[in-house]
Protein backbone atom coordinates (compact mmCIF):
# COMPACT_ATOMS: atom_id res chain seq x y z
CA UNK A 1 0.00 0.00 0.00
CA UNK A 2 0.98 3.33 -0.57
CA UNK A 3 3.29 4.61 2.19
CA UNK A 4 2.61 8.23 1.47
CA UNK A 5 -1.32 7.69 2.97
CA UNK A 6 -1.68 8.19 5.93
CA UNK A 7 -2.76 5.46 8.93
CA UNK A 8 -6.28 6.73 8.77
CA UNK A 9 -6.53 6.58 5.06
CA UNK A 10 -4.54 3.14 4.76
CA UNK A 11 -7.81 2.05 7.12
CA UNK A 12 -10.34 3.71 5.15
CA UNK A 13 -8.88 2.44 2.19
CA UNK A 14 -8.71 -1.34 3.50
CA UNK A 15 -12.03 -0.88 4.68
CA UNK A 16 -13.62 -0.23 2.04
CA UNK A 17 -11.63 -2.79 -0.11
CA UNK A 18 -13.19 -5.26 1.87
CA UNK A 19 -16.69 -4.04 2.14
CA UNK A 20 -16.84 -4.04 -1.88
CA UNK A 21 -15.30 -7.72 -1.73
CA UNK A 22 -18.77 -8.42 -0.40
CA UNK A 23 -20.89 -5.96 -3.17
CA UNK A 24 -21.43 -3.19 -0.68
CA UNK A 25 -21.63 -0.28 -3.27
CA UNK A 26 -20.01 2.95 -1.68
CA UNK A 27 -22.51 5.94 -1.17
CA UNK A 28 -21.20 9.40 -0.85
CA UNK A 29 -23.42 11.75 0.90
CA UNK A 30 -24.29 15.19 1.09
CA UNK A 31 -22.47 17.18 4.22
CA UNK A 32 -25.96 18.72 5.23
CA UNK A 33 -29.13 17.12 5.88
CA UNK A 34 -32.70 18.83 7.07
CA UNK A 35 -32.52 18.93 10.77
CA UNK A 36 -36.00 17.51 10.65
CA UNK A 37 -34.61 13.97 10.42
CA UNK A 38 -32.68 14.10 13.38
CA UNK A 39 -35.40 16.30 15.31
CA UNK A 40 -37.56 13.05 14.64
CA UNK A 41 -35.04 10.45 16.00
CA UNK A 42 -32.89 12.21 18.68
CA UNK A 43 -32.56 9.45 20.92
CA UNK A 44 -30.94 7.19 17.80
CA UNK A 45 -28.10 9.52 17.93
CA UNK A 46 -24.87 9.30 19.72
CA UNK A 47 -24.96 12.61 20.76
CA UNK A 48 -28.09 15.34 20.42
CA UNK A 49 -26.28 18.39 19.88
CA UNK A 50 -26.29 19.05 16.33
CA UNK A 51 -24.75 22.46 14.39
CA UNK A 52 -27.50 23.72 12.62
CA UNK A 53 -28.45 26.72 10.03
CA UNK A 54 -30.98 27.97 7.67
CA UNK A 55 -30.33 27.67 3.96
CA UNK A 56 -30.95 30.10 1.66
CA UNK A 57 -34.31 28.81 0.81
CA UNK A 58 -34.96 29.28 4.73
CA UNK A 59 -35.22 25.29 5.66
CA UNK A 60 -33.33 24.48 8.97
CA UNK A 61 -30.24 22.40 8.15
CA UNK A 62 -28.13 20.50 10.06
CA UNK A 63 -24.29 19.48 9.39
CA UNK A 64 -24.16 15.37 9.29
CA UNK A 65 -24.00 14.06 13.14
CA UNK A 66 -25.04 10.39 11.97
CA UNK A 67 -24.74 8.80 8.44
CA UNK A 68 -27.60 5.89 9.22
CA UNK A 69 -30.21 7.81 8.92
CA UNK A 70 -29.50 9.54 5.98
CA UNK A 71 -29.23 6.24 4.28
CA UNK A 72 -32.28 4.47 5.89
CA UNK A 73 -33.97 7.73 4.75
CA UNK A 74 -33.22 7.51 1.46
CA UNK A 75 -33.80 3.40 1.15
CA UNK A 76 -35.88 1.84 -1.18
CA UNK A 77 -38.58 -0.46 0.00
CA UNK A 78 -38.11 -3.30 -2.44
CA UNK A 79 -39.59 -6.74 -1.25
CA UNK A 80 -36.79 -9.79 -1.66
CA UNK A 81 -33.37 -7.90 -2.55
CA UNK A 82 -31.17 -6.28 -0.06
CA UNK A 83 -29.14 -3.45 -0.41
CA UNK A 84 -25.95 -2.95 1.03
CA UNK A 85 -23.97 0.03 1.32
CA UNK A 86 -20.40 1.08 2.93
CA UNK A 87 -19.48 4.67 2.86
CA UNK A 88 -16.59 6.55 4.62
CA UNK A 89 -18.14 9.86 5.56
CA UNK A 90 -17.16 12.94 8.30
CA UNK A 91 -19.80 13.46 10.90
CA UNK A 92 -19.99 16.52 13.49
CA UNK A 93 -21.34 15.88 16.79
CA UNK A 94 -19.60 16.05 20.59
CA UNK A 95 -18.28 12.83 22.39
CA UNK A 96 -20.36 13.79 25.36
CA UNK A 97 -22.86 16.50 26.90
CA UNK A 98 -20.58 19.81 27.21
CA UNK A 99 -18.19 18.79 25.24
CA UNK A 100 -17.12 20.75 21.56
CA UNK A 101 -17.80 19.83 18.36
CA UNK A 102 -15.65 17.45 16.77
CA UNK A 103 -15.41 16.36 12.99
CA UNK A 104 -15.00 12.58 13.08
CA UNK A 105 -14.47 9.98 10.59
CA UNK A 106 -17.34 7.19 10.15
CA UNK A 107 -16.58 4.31 7.78
CA UNK A 108 -19.03 1.94 8.10
CA UNK A 109 -22.17 -0.46 6.36
CA UNK A 110 -25.52 -0.57 6.18
CA UNK A 111 -27.36 -3.71 4.56
CA UNK A 112 -30.91 -2.93 4.32
CA UNK A 113 -34.01 -5.03 2.51
CA UNK A 114 -35.26 -8.72 2.90
CA UNK A 115 -32.42 -9.54 6.03
CA UNK A 116 -31.86 -13.30 6.66
CA UNK A 117 -29.66 -15.17 8.74
CA UNK A 118 -26.87 -15.16 5.61
CA UNK A 119 -26.75 -10.99 5.63
CA UNK A 120 -26.74 -11.36 9.68
CA UNK A 121 -23.21 -13.47 9.86
CA UNK A 122 -22.16 -11.36 6.70
CA UNK A 123 -22.46 -8.39 8.61
CA UNK A 124 -20.77 -10.12 12.00
CA UNK A 125 -18.12 -11.45 9.66
CA UNK A 126 -17.31 -8.12 8.29
CA UNK A 127 -17.40 -6.56 11.84
CA UNK A 128 -14.98 -9.10 12.73
CA UNK A 129 -12.79 -8.67 9.75
CA UNK A 130 -12.68 -4.88 9.81
CA UNK A 131 -11.80 -5.00 13.67
CA UNK A 132 -8.40 -7.27 12.16
CA UNK A 133 -8.18 -4.81 9.41
CA UNK A 134 -7.29 -2.61 12.30
CA UNK A 135 -5.15 -4.29 15.07
CA UNK A 136 -3.83 -8.11 15.66
CA UNK A 137 -5.68 -8.08 18.83
CA UNK A 138 -9.59 -7.55 18.80
CA UNK A 139 -12.56 -8.44 20.54
CA UNK A 140 -16.27 -8.51 18.80
CA UNK A 141 -18.84 -8.58 21.40
CA UNK A 142 -22.15 -9.45 20.69
CA UNK A 143 -25.58 -9.38 22.73
CA UNK A 144 -29.08 -9.99 21.47
CA UNK A 145 -31.21 -7.88 22.53
CA UNK A 146 -34.37 -10.28 22.60
CA UNK A 147 -32.97 -12.28 25.21
CA UNK A 148 -32.18 -9.38 27.34
CA UNK A 149 -35.94 -8.30 26.92
CA UNK A 150 -37.43 -11.62 27.29
CA UNK A 151 -35.85 -11.99 30.71
CA UNK A 152 -36.52 -8.30 31.57
CA UNK A 153 -40.47 -8.68 30.71
CA UNK A 154 -40.87 -12.02 32.61
CA UNK A 155 -40.08 -10.23 35.66
CA UNK A 156 -43.26 -7.97 35.36
CA UNK A 157 -41.38 -4.80 37.27
CA UNK A 158 -42.85 -1.13 36.89
CA UNK A 159 -41.32 1.23 34.07
CA UNK A 160 -39.13 2.97 36.53
CA UNK A 161 -36.87 -0.05 37.82
CA UNK A 162 -37.07 -2.26 33.98
CA UNK A 163 -34.77 1.43 33.27
CA UNK A 164 -32.72 0.99 36.01
CA UNK A 165 -32.30 -2.56 35.37
CA UNK A 166 -31.20 -1.63 32.03
CA UNK A 167 -28.60 0.19 33.81
CA UNK A 168 -27.33 -2.27 35.49
CA UNK A 169 -27.48 -4.93 33.32
CA UNK A 170 -25.00 -2.59 31.00
CA UNK A 171 -22.75 -1.72 33.96
CA UNK A 172 -22.72 -5.74 34.95
CA UNK A 173 -23.96 -3.60 37.95
CA UNK A 174 -25.17 -7.51 39.96
CA UNK A 175 -25.24 -5.84 43.29
CA UNK A 176 -27.89 -2.90 42.08
CA UNK A 177 -29.75 -5.30 40.29
CA UNK A 178 -30.26 -7.41 43.48
CA UNK A 179 -31.21 -4.30 45.15
CA UNK A 180 -34.23 -3.32 42.49
CA UNK A 181 -35.16 -6.78 41.88
CA UNK A 182 -35.71 -7.07 46.02
CA UNK A 183 -37.31 -4.01 46.14
CA UNK A 184 -40.44 -5.17 43.48
CA UNK A 185 -40.47 -8.01 44.81
CA UNK A 186 -38.89 -10.38 42.38
CA UNK A 187 -39.01 -13.86 42.95
CA UNK A 188 -35.49 -15.29 43.79
CA UNK A 189 -35.91 -17.96 40.86
CA UNK A 190 -36.07 -14.85 38.07
CA UNK A 191 -33.27 -13.12 39.65
CA UNK A 192 -31.06 -16.01 39.64
CA UNK A 193 -31.99 -15.88 35.68
CA UNK A 194 -30.96 -12.28 35.51
CA UNK A 195 -27.95 -12.58 37.40
CA UNK A 196 -26.73 -15.52 35.33
CA UNK A 197 -27.43 -13.81 32.36
CA UNK A 198 -25.79 -10.90 33.09
CA UNK A 199 -22.85 -13.07 34.24
CA UNK A 200 -22.82 -14.62 31.22
CA UNK A 201 -19.91 -13.75 29.13
CA UNK A 202 -17.15 -15.35 27.15
CA UNK A 203 -16.56 -17.38 23.77
CA UNK A 204 -20.34 -18.99 22.15
CA UNK A 205 -18.79 -22.57 23.29
CA UNK A 206 -18.93 -21.33 27.08
CA UNK A 207 -21.90 -19.34 27.02
CA UNK A 208 -24.55 -20.96 24.71
CA UNK A 209 -24.84 -23.84 26.08
CA UNK A 210 -25.65 -22.42 29.81
CA UNK A 211 -27.91 -20.12 28.14
CA UNK A 212 -29.61 -23.22 26.35
CA UNK A 213 -30.57 -24.82 30.02
CA UNK A 214 -31.39 -21.86 31.52
CA UNK A 215 -34.20 -20.68 28.81
CA UNK A 216 -34.77 -24.00 27.28
CA UNK A 217 -35.94 -23.67 23.38
CA UNK A 218 -35.61 -19.48 23.71
CA UNK A 219 -35.81 -18.94 19.81
CA UNK A 220 -33.58 -15.69 20.36
CA UNK A 221 -30.68 -18.38 21.30
CA UNK A 222 -31.30 -20.39 18.39
CA UNK A 223 -30.71 -17.52 16.35
CA UNK A 224 -28.07 -16.51 17.80
CA UNK A 225 -25.96 -19.49 18.33
CA UNK A 226 -27.08 -20.20 14.33
CA UNK A 227 -25.30 -16.90 12.91
CA UNK A 228 -22.54 -17.43 15.33
CA UNK A 229 -21.85 -21.20 14.45
CA UNK A 230 -21.29 -19.88 10.66
CA UNK A 231 -18.31 -17.72 11.68
CA UNK A 232 -14.46 -18.53 12.01
CA UNK A 233 -14.23 -19.91 15.33
CA UNK A 234 -12.70 -17.47 17.85
CA UNK A 235 -14.80 -14.49 15.33
CA UNK A 236 -16.90 -12.99 18.47
CA UNK A 237 -17.64 -13.17 22.39
CA UNK A 238 -21.17 -12.64 23.66
CA UNK A 239 -21.42 -10.52 26.21
CA UNK A 240 -24.87 -9.11 27.79
CA UNK A 241 -23.86 -6.01 28.79
CA UNK A 242 -24.12 -4.65 25.50
CA UNK A 243 -27.43 -2.69 24.90
CA UNK A 244 -28.17 -0.17 22.29
CA UNK A 245 -31.33 1.80 22.67
CA UNK A 246 -34.01 -0.27 22.66
CA UNK A 247 -36.40 1.81 20.81
CA UNK A 248 -34.88 1.30 18.04
CA UNK A 249 -32.22 -1.66 17.92
CA UNK A 250 -33.48 -5.23 18.41
CA UNK A 251 -32.38 -8.70 17.53
CA UNK A 252 -28.07 -9.29 17.37
CA UNK A 253 -26.36 -6.00 18.61
CA UNK A 254 -22.17 -6.08 18.95
CA UNK A 255 -19.58 -3.72 19.67
CA UNK A 256 -15.78 -4.06 18.77
CA UNK A 257 -12.84 -3.37 20.71
CA UNK A 258 -9.53 -3.39 19.45
CA UNK A 259 -6.10 -3.54 21.88
CA UNK A 260 -4.71 0.02 23.40
CA UNK A 261 -8.32 1.98 22.52
CA UNK A 262 -10.00 2.25 26.06
CA UNK A 263 -13.26 1.69 24.44
CA UNK A 264 -15.25 0.53 21.45
CA UNK A 265 -14.17 1.34 18.24
CA UNK A 266 -17.10 -0.02 15.90
CA UNK A 267 -20.38 -0.51 17.19
CA UNK A 268 -23.78 -2.08 14.91
CA UNK A 269 -27.19 -4.22 15.15
CA UNK A 270 -29.92 -4.57 13.80
CA UNK A 271 -32.37 -1.49 13.68
CA UNK A 272 -35.64 -2.87 12.18
CA UNK A 273 -37.36 -0.42 14.99
CA UNK A 274 -35.87 2.68 13.13
CA UNK A 275 -37.16 1.35 9.89
CA UNK A 276 -40.23 1.19 11.62
CA UNK A 277 -40.42 4.19 13.13
CA UNK A 278 -39.22 5.87 9.63
CA UNK A 279 -42.26 4.32 7.98
CA UNK A 280 -40.13 1.46 6.04
CA UNK A 281 -41.55 -2.03 5.61
CA UNK A 282 -38.05 -3.73 5.42
CA UNK A 283 -35.51 -4.87 8.39
CA UNK A 284 -31.89 -3.80 8.22
CA UNK A 285 -28.44 -3.96 10.47
CA UNK A 286 -24.94 -1.92 10.28
CA UNK A 287 -22.16 -0.86 11.97
CA UNK A 288 -19.58 2.17 12.04
CA UNK A 289 -16.34 2.03 12.75
CA UNK A 290 -14.97 5.19 14.57
CA UNK A 291 -12.03 6.51 13.19
CA UNK A 292 -11.56 8.64 15.80
CA UNK A 293 -11.09 6.31 18.40
CA UNK A 294 -8.09 5.18 16.69
CA UNK A 295 -6.29 8.47 16.54
CA UNK A 296 -3.87 7.27 19.05
CA UNK A 297 -3.24 3.70 17.90
CA UNK A 298 -2.92 3.94 14.26
CA UNK A 299 -0.39 7.68 14.82
CA UNK A 300 2.48 7.15 12.44
CA UNK A 301 5.20 6.61 14.46
CA UNK A 302 7.41 8.47 12.30
CA UNK A 303 10.80 9.73 13.63
CA UNK A 304 11.19 12.56 10.56
CA UNK A 305 9.00 14.78 8.93
CA UNK A 306 11.36 14.77 5.78
CA UNK A 307 14.21 12.46 4.11
CA UNK A 308 16.25 15.01 3.22
CA UNK A 309 16.78 19.22 4.03
CA UNK A 310 18.40 20.35 1.04
CA UNK A 311 20.04 24.35 2.37
CA UNK A 312 20.59 26.59 -0.32
CA UNK A 313 21.35 30.53 0.08
CA UNK A 314 20.37 33.50 -1.49
CA UNK A 315 23.51 33.16 -4.22
CA UNK A 316 22.34 29.35 -5.72
CA UNK A 317 20.60 29.69 -8.51
CA UNK A 318 17.16 27.87 -8.46
CA UNK A 319 17.90 25.42 -11.55
CA UNK A 320 20.65 24.05 -9.34
CA UNK A 321 18.11 23.52 -6.53
CA UNK A 322 15.81 22.07 -8.97
CA UNK A 323 18.06 19.63 -10.24
CA UNK A 324 19.24 18.21 -7.24
CA UNK A 325 15.68 17.98 -6.13
CA UNK A 326 14.97 15.65 -9.13
CA UNK A 327 18.21 14.06 -8.40
CA UNK A 328 16.73 13.56 -4.64
CA UNK A 329 13.06 12.36 -5.01
CA UNK A 330 14.22 10.17 -7.93
CA UNK A 331 16.14 8.68 -5.47
CA UNK A 332 13.00 8.23 -3.66
CA UNK A 333 13.75 10.38 -0.98
CA UNK A 334 10.80 13.48 0.22
CA UNK A 335 12.83 16.84 0.78
CA UNK A 336 12.63 20.04 1.53
CA UNK A 337 14.48 22.91 0.16
CA UNK A 338 15.06 25.63 2.56
CA UNK A 339 17.42 28.56 2.82
CA UNK A 340 17.57 28.15 7.04
CA UNK A 341 16.97 25.24 9.35
CA UNK A 342 13.17 25.01 9.89
CA UNK A 343 12.83 25.14 13.65
CA UNK A 344 11.54 21.59 14.69
CA UNK A 345 12.15 20.13 11.13
CA UNK A 346 13.04 16.61 11.56
CA UNK A 347 14.79 15.18 8.97
CA UNK A 348 17.36 12.17 8.14
CA UNK A 349 20.47 14.15 6.53
CA UNK A 350 20.72 17.12 4.76
CA UNK A 351 22.35 18.53 1.67
CA UNK A 352 23.99 22.12 1.35
CA UNK A 353 24.15 23.50 -2.35
CA UNK A 354 26.95 26.03 -2.92
CA UNK A 355 26.02 29.85 -2.46
CA UNK A 356 24.36 28.16 1.29
CA UNK A 357 25.78 30.08 4.67
CA UNK A 358 25.04 28.69 7.84
CA UNK B 1 -0.29 -7.04 34.37
CA UNK B 2 -3.80 -5.49 35.87
CA UNK B 3 -3.41 -1.54 36.48
CA UNK B 4 -5.46 -0.63 39.16
CA UNK B 5 -6.59 3.11 40.41
CA UNK B 6 -6.73 3.67 43.85
CA UNK B 7 -8.35 6.54 45.46
CA UNK B 8 -5.24 8.67 47.85
CA UNK B 9 -6.24 8.89 51.03
CA UNK B 10 -8.02 6.32 54.21
CA UNK B 11 -10.39 5.00 51.50
CA UNK B 12 -7.69 3.91 49.39
CA UNK B 13 -5.39 2.29 51.83
CA UNK B 14 -8.19 -0.06 53.53
CA UNK B 15 -9.10 -0.83 50.42
CA UNK B 16 -5.50 -1.71 49.20
CA UNK B 17 -5.76 -3.71 52.25
CA UNK B 18 -8.85 -5.82 50.83
CA UNK B 19 -6.48 -6.41 47.26
CA UNK B 20 -3.88 -7.62 49.46
CA UNK B 21 -5.85 -10.20 51.59
CA UNK B 22 -7.62 -11.37 48.26
CA UNK B 23 -4.09 -11.93 46.85
CA UNK B 24 -2.64 -9.15 44.85
CA UNK B 25 -0.42 -7.60 47.42
CA UNK B 26 2.29 -4.60 46.28
CA UNK B 27 4.64 -5.04 49.95
CA UNK B 28 6.22 -1.23 48.56
CA UNK B 29 3.13 0.72 48.04
CA UNK B 30 2.99 0.30 52.42
CA UNK B 31 6.77 1.68 52.27
CA UNK B 32 6.97 5.45 53.28
CA UNK B 33 7.25 7.52 49.75
CA UNK B 34 6.22 9.93 47.77
CA UNK B 35 5.59 7.53 44.81
CA UNK B 36 2.52 7.59 43.13
CA UNK B 37 3.22 4.30 41.01
CA UNK B 38 3.66 0.44 42.63
CA UNK B 39 4.22 -2.25 40.62
CA UNK B 40 4.14 -6.18 41.76
CA UNK B 41 4.99 -8.19 38.62
CA UNK B 42 5.02 -11.84 41.18
CA UNK B 43 0.94 -10.65 41.66
CA UNK B 44 0.51 -9.33 38.08
CA UNK B 45 -0.31 -6.02 39.40
CA UNK B 46 0.58 -2.19 39.20
CA UNK B 47 -1.37 0.21 41.72
CA UNK B 48 -1.33 3.74 41.45
CA UNK B 49 -2.96 6.42 43.62
CA UNK B 50 -5.43 9.11 41.96
CA UNK B 51 -7.35 12.00 43.67
CA UNK B 52 -10.58 10.39 44.31
CA UNK B 53 -12.49 12.36 41.85
CA UNK B 54 -10.27 11.39 39.24
CA UNK B 55 -10.67 7.33 39.45
CA UNK B 56 -13.53 7.23 36.88
CA UNK B 57 -11.79 9.01 34.42
CA UNK B 58 -8.24 6.88 34.49
CA UNK B 59 -10.64 3.64 34.30
CA UNK B 60 -13.43 5.10 31.68
CA UNK B 61 -9.86 6.32 29.66
CA UNK B 62 -8.56 3.33 30.23
CA UNK B 63 -5.30 4.43 31.82
CA UNK B 64 -6.42 1.67 34.55
CA UNK B 65 -8.06 -1.63 33.94
CA UNK B 66 -10.21 -1.29 36.88
CA UNK B 67 -10.31 0.88 40.12
CA UNK B 68 -11.89 1.74 43.12
CA UNK B 69 -14.56 5.03 43.62
CA UNK B 70 -17.49 5.91 45.72
CA UNK B 71 -20.38 5.91 44.40
CA UNK B 72 -20.84 9.43 44.48
CA UNK B 73 -18.50 10.05 42.48
CA UNK B 74 -20.12 7.19 39.67
CA UNK B 75 -23.49 8.85 40.29
CA UNK B 76 -22.11 12.95 39.35
CA UNK B 77 -19.77 12.21 36.63
CA UNK B 78 -21.53 8.90 35.03
CA UNK B 79 -18.18 7.09 33.82
CA UNK B 80 -19.08 4.66 30.82
CA UNK B 81 -16.92 1.63 32.82
CA UNK B 82 -18.67 -1.66 34.82
CA UNK B 83 -19.62 -1.68 38.02
CA UNK B 84 -18.27 -5.01 39.32
CA UNK B 85 -18.52 -4.86 43.46
CA UNK B 86 -19.71 -3.25 45.95
CA UNK B 87 -17.32 -2.96 48.43
CA UNK B 88 -19.26 -2.59 51.55
CA UNK B 89 -16.58 0.47 52.75
CA UNK B 90 -16.46 4.24 52.57
CA UNK B 91 -20.44 3.98 53.58
CA UNK B 92 -22.10 6.99 53.77
CA UNK B 93 -25.07 8.76 52.09
CA UNK B 94 -25.98 11.30 50.19
CA UNK B 95 -28.63 14.09 51.40
CA UNK B 96 -30.40 17.31 51.23
CA UNK B 97 -29.96 19.02 54.46
CA UNK B 98 -31.63 22.33 55.35
CA UNK B 99 -31.35 24.65 58.11
CA UNK B 100 -33.76 22.67 61.35
CA UNK B 101 -37.08 23.25 60.70
CA UNK B 102 -36.90 24.35 57.19
CA UNK B 103 -40.48 24.56 55.41
CA UNK B 104 -39.94 23.97 51.37
CA UNK B 105 -41.93 27.07 50.29
CA UNK B 106 -43.24 25.27 46.45
CA UNK B 107 -44.12 28.42 45.33
CA UNK B 108 -40.85 29.54 44.89
CA UNK B 109 -37.71 28.00 42.89
CA UNK B 110 -35.48 26.00 45.58
CA UNK B 111 -32.14 27.19 45.86
CA UNK B 112 -29.46 23.94 46.41
CA UNK B 113 -25.78 24.50 46.99
CA UNK B 114 -23.96 21.65 46.01
CA UNK B 115 -20.71 19.76 45.07
CA UNK B 116 -22.78 17.34 43.11
CA UNK B 117 -24.54 19.16 40.89
CA UNK B 118 -25.81 16.26 38.43
CA UNK B 119 -27.01 14.74 41.46
CA UNK B 120 -28.93 17.24 42.83
CA UNK B 121 -30.61 18.02 39.39
CA UNK B 122 -31.47 14.46 38.69
CA UNK B 123 -33.05 14.10 42.18
CA UNK B 124 -35.37 17.22 42.37
CA UNK B 125 -36.06 16.96 38.28
CA UNK B 126 -37.35 13.10 38.84
CA UNK B 127 -39.58 14.77 41.86
CA UNK B 128 -40.64 17.54 39.55
CA UNK B 129 -39.29 20.75 41.41
CA UNK B 130 -37.36 23.60 39.81
CA UNK B 131 -34.31 24.39 41.08
CA UNK B 132 -31.05 26.85 41.26
CA UNK B 133 -28.10 24.87 41.42
CA UNK B 134 -25.52 27.00 43.57
CA UNK B 135 -22.19 24.86 42.53
CA UNK B 136 -19.63 25.11 45.39
CA UNK B 137 -16.35 23.51 45.86
CA UNK B 138 -16.24 22.99 49.97
CA UNK B 139 -17.60 24.29 52.80
CA UNK B 140 -21.07 23.40 51.92
CA UNK B 141 -22.69 23.82 54.99
CA UNK B 142 -22.51 27.67 55.51
CA UNK B 143 -24.59 27.97 52.27
CA UNK B 144 -28.10 28.03 53.89
CA UNK B 145 -26.48 29.76 57.15
CA UNK B 146 -25.34 32.89 55.07
CA UNK B 147 -29.00 32.45 52.80
CA UNK B 148 -26.64 32.37 49.79
CA UNK B 149 -29.19 28.82 49.33
CA UNK B 150 -32.48 27.18 50.70
CA UNK B 151 -30.76 23.77 50.88
CA UNK B 152 -27.36 21.86 50.10
CA UNK B 153 -27.05 18.16 48.66
CA UNK B 154 -23.83 17.11 50.05
CA UNK B 155 -22.34 13.78 51.37
CA UNK B 156 -23.18 12.84 55.53
CA UNK B 157 -21.39 10.09 57.50
CA UNK B 158 -21.67 10.41 61.04
CA UNK B 159 -24.01 14.09 60.48
CA UNK B 160 -21.58 15.92 63.33
CA UNK B 161 -20.67 18.58 60.63
CA UNK B 162 -24.50 19.06 59.93
CA UNK B 163 -25.47 19.12 63.50
CA UNK B 164 -22.71 21.69 64.78
CA UNK B 165 -24.03 24.48 61.81
CA UNK B 166 -27.75 23.90 63.03
CA UNK B 167 -28.78 21.89 60.10
CA UNK B 168 -30.57 18.65 59.76
CA UNK B 169 -31.05 15.45 57.07
CA UNK B 170 -34.55 16.05 55.13
CA UNK B 171 -34.22 13.13 52.79
CA UNK B 172 -31.64 10.69 51.79
CA UNK B 173 -30.98 10.74 48.23
CA UNK B 174 -28.93 7.79 47.40
CA UNK B 175 -26.62 5.29 49.99
CA UNK B 176 -23.09 5.76 49.27
CA UNK B 177 -19.99 2.89 48.90
CA UNK B 178 -17.15 2.76 46.96
CA UNK B 179 -17.26 0.49 44.11
CA UNK B 180 -14.76 -1.95 42.29
CA UNK B 181 -15.02 -0.39 38.80
CA UNK B 182 -13.81 -1.44 35.26
CA UNK B 183 -12.97 -0.09 32.03
CA UNK B 184 -15.10 -2.09 29.24
CA UNK B 185 -12.31 -2.37 26.77
CA UNK B 186 -9.76 -4.03 29.43
CA UNK B 187 -12.26 -6.28 30.52
CA UNK B 188 -13.01 -7.72 26.73
CA UNK B 189 -9.55 -8.01 26.61
CA UNK B 190 -8.21 -9.13 30.46
CA UNK B 191 -11.42 -10.58 31.88
CA UNK B 192 -10.04 -13.66 33.24
CA UNK B 193 -7.51 -11.58 35.39
CA UNK B 194 -10.44 -9.39 36.52
CA UNK B 195 -12.58 -11.65 37.52
CA UNK B 196 -10.03 -13.15 39.61
CA UNK B 197 -9.75 -10.02 41.67
CA UNK B 198 -13.54 -9.30 42.13
CA UNK B 199 -13.84 -13.25 43.18
CA UNK B 200 -11.08 -12.57 45.61
CA UNK B 201 -12.13 -9.27 47.01
CA UNK B 202 -15.82 -10.57 47.63
CA UNK B 203 -14.76 -13.36 49.13
CA UNK B 204 -13.05 -10.55 51.47
CA UNK B 205 -16.48 -8.33 52.00
CA UNK B 206 -19.11 -11.19 52.36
Amino acid sequence: MDETLLSEEKTILKLRTLYRKYGYQPYKMNRFEEYDLYVRNKDFLVSDNIITFTDTDGKLMALKPDVTLSIVKNSKDVKGTVQKLCYNEYVCRTSAPGKPFREIMQAGLECIGDIDDYCRYEVLLLASESLKQIADTAVLAVSHLGIITGVLDSLHVSSAAYGRLIQCIRAKNLHEAASVCKEEGVSDENFALLSSLMSASGTPGEVIPVLKTLFPKNSDIEALERIISLLPEGAVKIDFSLLNDMHYYNGIVFQGFVSGAPDAVLSGGEYDLLMQKMGKKLKALGFAVYLDKLEFLLRERNDCDVDTLLLYGEETKPSDVAKKIRELTAAGKSVSAQKITPANLRCRDTVTLGGYHA
Amino acid sequence: MLNVALPKGRLGESVYDMFEKAGFGCPAIKEESRKLIFESVENGVRYFWVKPSDVGVYVERGAADIGVAGKDILLEYEPDIYELADLHCGICRMVSAGPKGFHDDTTRTLRVATKFSHIAQTYYTSQGRDIDIIHLNGSIEIAPLLGLSDLIVDIVETGTTLKENNLEVIDTIVPISARLIANKASYAFKKEEIDAVVRGIKKETT
